[in-house]
C-alpha cells in the first residue's frame, strides 16, 4: 500500500526523490480521513520554505488541513491539475494527486521510512 | 408565566424523572458565592401594557417631517408585498440553514438573492450578506490585505465619512496604513488618487455616487489598480445600479453596498443590509455564509451552505471573517424589492429620484447666493454651498417640520455652509417649492 | 423548484412600473450609465407572492417545528414584539435625525428605547455601561475584544494573547484574532476550565480570556473564581459570551462574578426571530473599568429628562456601526424584557434548564452522553455507538428532519466526537419533548436494525440528502 521508496512525515505528508528535486503530496491516510479533496490551495512558485512550514491547505467540506513542507527548499511547481480537479488527491494521492516539487540541497532528515510511517497510522 | 408552557404538575413529574427534589436543585452547579446578588427588574406587563406603553414612546418620535435628509440612507417606496412576504414565519423564526434539506425555502431565496446582487452590479460572485454598507467596506478591505499581503490603504475622501470613521475603528490594532486622499470641492481626487496608489498598496476605496452625490467613472483608476495588484473596492447605492455604470463594467475587484435602499424601511439605522460581491478569482476570500446549488440523492436542484471552510466554525482564529449571523431576512426583503419592482420598476425609481434632484437643485440655487459645491454629475443627491450656517438653518427649518438636508460641517472641516440634498421619488415638486420658499425666507431674515 | 430568474416573463409590467414613462435620461452621460439594464426577474406582484411563498413552504421554523438546535436558543418569537417593531414612528425614522440640529426632539421615544434597554441590560447581567451597537453576537465579540485592546493600550499594558477554551464557539477564536490578537487555546477536562492548564499558559502577555457560561458543553464552569482571580492577576480581563445566558437568567450575573465585558445575543435570549440567520444584535456591557471605552456615540438622558447622543468620549474605540445598531431588533427585545419583567426572566431559565435535563434524562439510556450530570438549557449527546454501525449522527440529525423535527446543532463542540448538542429551551411543552424522544428513540432502534434506512434519511423533506461536495467543487453560486 505505502510506496516503499518514499518518505514520510508524521503530519501525514510524503515527499520522493526525482532527480534533482523532490516531490511531495499527502498520504493515503490523510485523504482518506479528510474525506473528498474539494480545494487545494497551493502555494506560489519561487517560495523559499523550511521544513515543517505551511506550505498548502487541503479543504474538505467541513474541514481545512495545512499540509507542512517535508523538507527546505523551493517550490519549483506545483500540480495545477488541483485547481480543477482535487479528487485527484482521493484518488491517487502517491502519483496524480501530488502537490508541489521542490528543489532543495538540504539533506532529508526528520522523515519516516514507509514501514515507520505504517506503525505511526496503526498507532493513530 | 408567558410563553412557558409546563403546568405545575408537570414540572413536578419532569423533576422526578431527572431525580431532583426541586427546580433550585438544577442550578447546583452554580457555587453559592457566585449565585445572583441583585435582580432588580421591574415585573412583568402584559401584552396590552407592553403594546400600548410602547406607543407611547413611539409618539415622541415624529414622522410628519417633510424630509431630504439622505447621506447614505434614503427614504424609498416600499411596496406591502416585500415586507408581508418577509413577515411569513416559516422565514423568520428559521436559524441558519444549517440543515440544508429543511431549509430549501431561506437557501433558495438567498442563492437567488446572490444572484440578483450579481446581475445588478455585474460581479461574479456575491455572498449572503453582511451587516450592513460599513462593514462590508470593511470586509472588502480585509479580503484584499489577505489577498496581496500588504499593509496599505487608499480611501478617497468622499467615501461616506461614516464608514471611514468605521474604517478607522476597526483597523486600530492591526497595523494597517488608512490614507485618506483629500477631495476637492467634493469631488474625488482622481489624479491624487492615481499618485498615491503603486505596488505597496492592498486596496484602492472609491464611493459612486460619492458621499457628496457626484457620479464617476473609475474604469481607468481600477485598470491602473489592476497593473499594480491592488485589489480595486467600488461602495455603491444599489438602487441607482439600475442606471448606473456598474462596478463590473469598470472592472472593480470588490463591489460592496448598503442595501437600506432594496426596500429597506430607514428603521432609525438598522437592521440594514451590507452586499458583498466581488470576482471569481476572489472568492476563496470572501467572509460570511454563500450559498451554493448542487444535486440531491435523485438528482434533483437543491441548495447549500458551501466553501464553509472559509468560516468561523471550521477555521477558528485562521477564519476569513468572524461573521456568524448576517443579514438574511434583510436580504429576502431586498429580493422581494427587486422582484415586486422589476428591472424597469427600479430604473424608473432611479430616474425619477434623480430627476427630481436635478429639478430641486435647479429650483434651489436660482436662490440668490445658493450655488452647487460643484458642478459635476450627480444622481439623487447633491451638495450646496449656502451663505449661511447650514447646520443652524436645518436647526431653523426642521421647527417648521421640513428637513432640508443633512450639514457637511458634521464631518467636513470648512464645510460650515455646505448642506447634502437628497430625493427620493417620495418628494414632489410642490415639497421642492415649499422648500425653496423657506430656504428663501431663511436667508432674507439673515439679510442675504 | 425552479428559481425566480426561470419564471421571468420578458415584457411582463411589474406593478411598480409605468408602462407609459420612458426611462430616458437626460442629466447623465452616457459613459456613467450602464450598457443595458440588469437582467432581473420580470413578474407580477402574484408570481412573486406565490415564489415566496413556495419558498417559505419549503423551510422548517420554531412557528412549525420542534427546532432543538443546540447554542442557539431557538425559543418562540412572541407576535407582538414583530408589531410593536413594525410601527410607523419607528421604521420611518431617518438615522441621521438625532445627529441635526434641534431634531433630536424627534426621536425621543427612540433613543428612550436604546437607553432604558441599556438599563434594563445592565441589570440583567451586573454590568455598569452597555451598547446596543453591535449588530450580532460576533459583532459584539470583536467589539468586545477592541474594547479590552483599548483598555490595556491604555494602560500602558503590551499584551499579544487572548486565551480560548477549546470547547469554545468558533467565533471566540476568530473575533479575538481579527482584533490583532494571538489565541491561546486551551484544553478542557471533564468538559470544563481545567485551571492548571489555565496557569501553564498564564503569563504577562495575556489580555484576557473568552469563556461560554455555562460552555457549550452546556456545563457551569465550576472553577469560575479560581480563573478570574487568575486571569485578574495578570491584569487580564474576563469576557463572558452570553450566547447562553439564557440557561442563567438571574441566577447567576456575569457582572457580580467577575466578568469584565459581556456581550449578549437578543436573537438567543431574548426571544428576537433568528430571521434565517439573521439581523441579530449583539449588544456589549463592561463595568466601570471598560466604560471610557465604549463605542461613540451614546444616549444620555440630560436633567430636563430629554435624551441625547453624546460624542464626546475621548477614549472611546470609535464607530462599530454606523449607527445605533439594529434598531428594530432591539425594539423587539426591550419588548420582550418588559412583558416577562423579574419573574418572567428567572421562570425563562429554571424552565429552560428543567426541559433540557428532562431530555437528557428521557436519552440517556439509549444515546451516550459524554458528561452525563446535570447540565444546564442544553446538553451534548454522541453517536460514537452508532457511528460503529456506520450511522451517523449527521445521519441521525436527517432522522430527525423526517419526523418533522428540525436537528440538533451537530458536529459541535468539537471536543465531542460525533456529536448531537441539544437544545429545547423553556417554550416547547411537555408534550413536544416527548414526542420528541419517542422518535428519537426510533432512529436509533433503526439505527441498529436498520442502518441504511437512517442512512438514507431524509425522504419526506423537499428534497433528499444534498450533495455537498458537489456543491463546494462546482462553486454554482449564482445563476
Amino acid at each position: 500500500m505505502l510506496p516503499q521508496d518514499f518518505q514520510y512525515t508524521r503530519s501525514h505528508e510524503w515527499v520522493k526523490e526525482d532527480g534533482e528535486c523532490f516531490i511531495a503530496g499527502i498520504t493515503f491516510f490523510a485523504q482518506e480521513q479528510l474525506g473528498d479533496i474539494t480545494f487545494v490551495e497551493l502555494p506560489e512558485v519561487g517560495k523559499l520554505v523550511e521544513q515543517g512550514d505551511e506550505m498548502a491547505v487541503v479543504e474538505s467540506v467541513k474541514a481545512a488541513s495545512e499540509i507542512y513542507a517535508p523538507i527546505s527548499g523551493e517550490i519549483i511547481a506545483v500540480n495545477t491539475d488541483l485547481e480543477d480537479t482535487p479528487e485527484l488527491i482521493n484518488e491517487d494521492p502517491f502519483g496524480k494527486g501530488w502537490i508541489i516539487r521542490i528543489k532543495s540541497s538540504a539533506t532529508v532528515s526528520n522523515l519516516l521510512s514507509a514501514d515507520e510511517y505504517a506503525q505511526l497510522i496503526q498507532g493513530d | 408565566m408567558p410563553y412557558i408552557p409546563h403546568t405545575l404538575q408537570q414540572q413536578k413529574e419532569m423533576l422526578e424523572v431527572i431525580g431532583i427534589g426541586s427546580m433550585e436543585d438544577l442550578f447546583k452547579d452554580i457555587p453559592r458565592d457566585l449565585r445572583a446578588g441583585n435582580f432588580h427588574i421591574p415585573p412583568g406587563k402584559s401584552e396590552m401594557e407592553v403594546t400600548e406603553y410602547i406607543r407611547k414612546l413611539a409618539s415622541f418620535n415624529s414622522t410628519g417631517l417633510k424630509s431630504f435628509l439622505g447621506a447614505g440612507f434614503y427614504d424609498h417606496y416600499i411596496p406591502a408585498a416585500g415586507p408581508a412576504l418577509v413577515s411569513r414565519s416559516e422565514f423568520y423564526t428559521a436559524y441558519t440553514p444549517y440543515q440544508a434539506e429543511a431549509s430549501q425555502g431561506s437557501l433558495q431565496a438567498l442563492f437567488e438573492y446572490q444572484s440578483a446582487m450579481c446581475r445588478l452590479l455585474n460581479m461574479d460572485f456575491a455572498n449572503a450578506s453582511v451587516y450592513d454598507g460599513g462593514t462590508a467596506i470593511y470586509e472588502a478591505m480585509m479580503m484584499a490585505v489577505r489577498q496581496n499581503k500588504r499593509k496599505r490603504i487608499i480611501i478617497s475622501a468622499d467615501l461616506s465619512p461614516i464608514y471611514q470613521a468605521m474604517l478607522s475603528c476597526y483597523t486600530k490594532n492591526l497595523h494597517l496604513e488608512l490614507k485618506v486622499i483629500d477631495h476637492n470641492h467634493g469631488l474625488a481626487a482622481v489624479q491624487d488618487l492615481e499618485k498615491a496608489i503603486d505596488e505597496d498598496c492592498a486596496a484602492l476605496i472609491v464611493q459612486n455616487p460619492s458621499f457628496f452625490g457626484n457620479i464617476f467613472d473609475y474604469s481607468d483608476l481600477f485598470s491602473k489598480c489592476r497593473e499594480l495588484g491592488i485589489i480595486s473596492i467600488i461602495s455603491v447605492y444599489p438602487l441607482l445600479q439600475s442606471v448606473l455604470k456598474t462596478p463590473g463594467e469598470m472592472g472593480a475587484d470588490i463591489a460592496v453596498a448598503e442595501g437600506q435602499s432594496l426596500g429597506l424601511p430607514l428603521s432609525f439605522g438598522g437592521p440594514y443590509l451590507g452586499i458583498m460581491t466581488c470576482t471569481r478569482k476572489l472568492i476563496r476570500q470572501m467572509p460570511g455564509r454563500i450559498v451554493g446549488r448542487t444535486k440531491d440523492t435523485q438528482s434533483r436542484a437543491g441548495y447549500v451552505l458551501t466553501l464553509q471552510t472559509r468560516e468561523q466554525h471550521i477555521r477558528r482564529e485562521k477564519a476569513t471573517s468572524n461573521i456568524c449571523s448576517n443579514q438574511s431576512l434583510c436580504a429576502l426583503q431586498a429580493l422581494a424589492y427587486i422582484c415586486l419592482m422589476g428591472p424597469e420598476g427600479l430604473s424608473q425609481t432611479a430616474l425619477k429620484s434623480m430627476d427630481l434632484a436635478h429639478y430641486a437643485a435647479s429650483k434651489l440655487t436660482s436662490i440668490e447666493g445658493v450655488e452647487l459645491l460643484n458642478n459635476a454629475p450627480f444622481g439623487n443627491e447633491f451638495a450646496l454651498k449656502l451663505p449661511i450656517n447650514a447646520y443652524d438653518l436645518i436647526g431653523d427649518m426642521v421647527r417648521e417640520g421640513y428637513v432640508p438636508g443633512f450639514p457637511l460641517s458634521r464631518y467636513y472641516k470648512d464645510m460650515e455652509n455646505c448642506l447634502l440634498v437628497a430625493c427620493t421619488e417620495k418628494v414632489s415638486q410642490q415639497d421642492i417649492g415649499v422648500l425653496c420658499e423657506l430656504i428663501r425666507g431663511k436667508l432674507n431674515e439673515n439679510n442675504f | 423548484m425552479k428559481t425566480i430568474f426561470e419564471q421571468s416573463v420578458n415584457g411582463r409590467l411589474s406593478p411598480f412600473q409605468k408602462d407609459n414613462e420612458g426611462t430616458d435620461n437626460n442629466f447623465l452621460p452616457g459613459e456613467l450609465t450602464r450598457k443595458s439594464p440588469p437582467d432581473l426577474p420580470q413578474m407580477s406582484e402574484l408570481d412573486v407572492v406565490r415564489h415566496f411563498t413556495k419558498l417559505s413552504r419549503r423551510n422548517f421554523g420554531v412557528d412549525s417545528n420542534f427546532y432543538p438546535l443546540g447554542s442557539c436558543t431557538m425559543k418562540y418569537n412572541p407576535k407582538f414584539m414583530e408589531q410593536v417593531a413594525q410601527l410607523p414612528a419607528f421604521t420611518e425614522l431617518h438615522p441621521l435625525l438625532p445627529q441635526l440640529k434641534g431634531a433630536g426632539l424627534y426621536t425621543q421615544g427612540a433613543l428612550e428605547v436604546i437607553y432604558d434597554l441599556e438599563d434594563l441590560l445592565c441589570r440583567i447581567t451586573g454590568m455598569d455601561a452597555y451598547t446596543l451597537q453591535p449588530m450580532a453576537g460576533a459583532h459584539g465579540e470583536l467589539t468586545g475584544a477592541m474594547l479590552m485592546a483599548a483598555y490595556h493600550h491604555k494602560k500602558g499594558n503590551h499584551k499579544t494573547k487572548i486565551i480560548v477554551p477549546d470547547s469554545a464557539h468558533g467565533t471566540n477564536p476568530s473575533s479575538a484574532a481579527i482584533a490583532g490578537y494571538d489565541v491561546l487555546t486551551i484544553k478542557s477536562r471533564d468538559g470544563i476550565i481545567d485551571p492548571s492548564a489555565l496557569k501553564d499558559v498564564l503569563d504577562d502577555q495575556v489580555a484576557g480570556i473568552m469563556m461560554t457560561c455555562p460552555n457549550t458543553l452546556g456545563l457551569f464552569e465550576t472553577h469560575l473564581s479560581e480563573i478570574v482571580d487568575l486571569i485578574h492577576s495578570v491584569d487580564g480581563l474576563l469576557y463572558y459570551d452570553g450566547a447562553n445566558l439564557n440557561a442563567v437568567l438571574g441566577r447567576m450575573l456575569p457582572g457580580e462574578v467577575g466578568f469584565d465585558v459581556v456581550h449578549l445575543n437578543l436573537h438567543k435570549t431574548f426571544g428576537t426571530p433568528h430571521g434565517s440567520g439573521g439581523p441579530g444584535s449583539g449588544p456589549v456591557g463592561v463595568n466601570k473599568k471598560l466604560e471610557p471605552f465604549l463605542p461613540i456615540s451614546r444616549v444620555v438622558r440630560l436633567d430636563d429628562g430629554q435624551f441625547f447622543l453624546k460624542y464626546d468620549y475621548p477614549d472611546s474605540i470609535g464607530y462599530i456601526a454606523p449607527f445605533y445598531g439594529n434598531f428594530a431588533v432591539m425594539l423587539k427585545a426591550y419588548a420582550y424584557i418588559l412583558r416577562l419583567g423579574r419573574e418572567g426572566l428567572l421562570r425563562v431559565s429554571e424552565n429552560a434548564v428543567l426541559s433540557a435535563n428532562y431530555l437528557r434524562k428521557k436519552l440517556e439510556n439509549h444515546l451516550h452522553i459524554p458528561y452525563n450530570r446535570t447540565c444546564m438549557h442544553e446538553f451534548v449527546a454522541s453517536a460514537v455507538n452508532q457511528a460503529e454501525k456506520g450511522v451517523r449522527a449527521v445521519d441521525i440529525a436527517k432522522a430527525l428532519l423526517d419526523k418533522g423535527h428540525y436537528a440538533p446543532t451537530v458536529y459541535f463542540p468539537l471536543i465531542v466526537k460525533e456529536c448531537l448538542m441539544i437544545e429545547p429551551t423553556e417554550t416547547e411543552s411537555r408534550e413536544t419533548l416527548d414526542t420528541f424522544v419517542d422518535d428519537f428513540i426510533e432512529i436509533l432502534k433503526q439505527a441498529e436494525e436498520n442502518p441504511e434506512f437512517v442512512k438514507g434519511s431524509p425522504q419526506n423533506t423537499p428534497v433528499t440528502r444534498l450533495d455537498e461536495v458537489l456543491a463546494a467543487r462546482n462553486m454554482k453560486l449564482c445563476i
